[in-house]
């Protein structure tokens, strides 16, 4: 794969991240406060739901990118472990956390939803159980990715956990559609959606500019780890003149 | 075959196997992972008697009537194939209406009817403002 290796090398890596950085994240925060205005102001609220709908905004972008986050670290460490790309494991490692956060952002907005909707801050149906499940997977590759850096290994074991993790996120998506769960089922497919276009419009806005805001994540962390390595070697080579 | 071209396959094969065990997962779970039952699986399996279960299904229309006591809350729970009577003491969520989704967590007593010692409101996919929805409210299937 010529085209990911053109990234290969880092330096050329951190002269198309350095200036993408601040743009990703300008252009992020600027949608992302244009979509909690409109979403906050500029939509009615919903026929049963009242004004709890509008947790719609955060909660859908957070569960998508939640598990857009995992696609992009299973995407790692197929790169890793197949072309040996070396920014791969550095990439999953950067993508990690935001998940994470993304991903908790999903469960606690969902709960604050739940309880005035369904009644209960928290039940053991099939797509929340599954959600939290992510959550856990996601702590636990951090943990596994870091204590393999630390002890200088090349992320092979952290990608084969990345690779196993998937089997969560076709659950996730379907555990509404093949069990029968509190959480309602999908409202947006690739054609159509059961949200009337007045509540819908300002969420393409929100998931466009959590996503920017993810990227610029990534980007951060990714150039702060190559960063760290490159200081560490320098003070190795020093301890040993 | 090169190194690189085995790993490919090896990487394959793994998202195979992961693909499989999820579709494993999900359909061997099934009923295990169902979040409640409806009434047509207990017409069809018999009361789950004696252990606390949950009943889910649509609030059949004119069903819900309110005891003299003021807190007891009698209704019907269909899925469209066999309905089951449902008694709950308490406060019932906001979204508990006619013709919507309800699960009801409690007992099954020997009669058939339901117990519930807590109720949920089931929302189902469809968001509207309230000039569109109108006065129309109605969830057909919990399968949605």
């Amino acid at each position: 794969m010529p085209s990911l290796h053109a990234f290969a090398n880092p330096a050329r890596f951190l002269k198309i991240a350095r200036p993408l950085t601040p743009v990703l994240f300008w252009l992020g925060a600027v949608l992302v406060a244009i979509g909690c205005w409109a979403g906050l102001t500029q939509t009615p609220p919903d026929y049963l739901q009242g004004e709890t709908v509008r947790i719609l905004y955060i909660h859908v972008p957070a569960a998508w990118l939640g598990m857009g986050g995992w696609s992009g670290i299973a995407l790692s460490s197929i790169a890793l472990l197949v072309w040996r790309h070396p920014l791969a494991a550095i990439a999953a490692r950067a993508v990690a956390l935001p998940g994470a956060v993304f991903a908790a952002i999903c469960l606690v907005t969902g709960s604050i939803w739940g309880r005035p909707t369904w009644g209960t801050w928290w039940q053991w149906d099939g797509r929340l159980t599954s959600m939290l499940l992510l959550f856990f997977v996601y702590c636990a590759f951090i943990a596994l990715a870091r204590a393999d850096a630390d002890r200088g290994g090349d992320g092979r074991v952290p990608a084969v956990f990345g690779i196993a993790g998937t089997v969560l996120l076709p659950i996730i998506r379907y555990s509404v559609v093949w069990w029968n769960t509190l959480h309602q089922g999908p409202s947006i497919g690739l054609t159509r959606s059961s949200i009337a276009p007045a509540i819908l419009w300002p969420l393409p806005i929100m998931l466009l500019g959590f996503s920017l805001l993810f990227g610029a994540i990534v980007l951060m962390r990714m150039r702060a780890m190559l960063a760290m390595a490159k200081s560490e070697a320098r003070l190795r080579r020093m301890a040993t003149v | 075959m090169t190194a690189k071209n085995q790993r490919l396959t090896l990487v394959l094969l793994a998202l195979a196997a992961v693909a499989a065990a999820a579709l494993l997962a999900l359909s061997a779970l099934g009923d295990q992972a169902a979040f409640f039952y409806a009434p047509s699986d207990v017409a069809r399996n018999g009361l789950p008697l004696g252990k606390a279960v949950r009943l889910g299904g649509m609030v059949e229309a004119g069903s819900v009537r309110r005891a003299a006591d003021g807190v007891t809350v009698h209704f019907v729970v269909t899925d469209g194939r066999a309905t089951t009577p449902v008694t709950f003491a308490g406060i019932v969520p906001d979204l508990f209406r006619e013709k919507s989704g309800v699960v009801a967590e409690g007992q099954f007593r020997p009669d058939g009817a339901f117990v519930a010692t807590n109720l949920l409101a089931k929302h189902d996919e469809k968001y509207m403002p309230p000039e569109l929805a109108g006065k129309m409210h109605e969830t057909k299937t919990l399968e949605q």
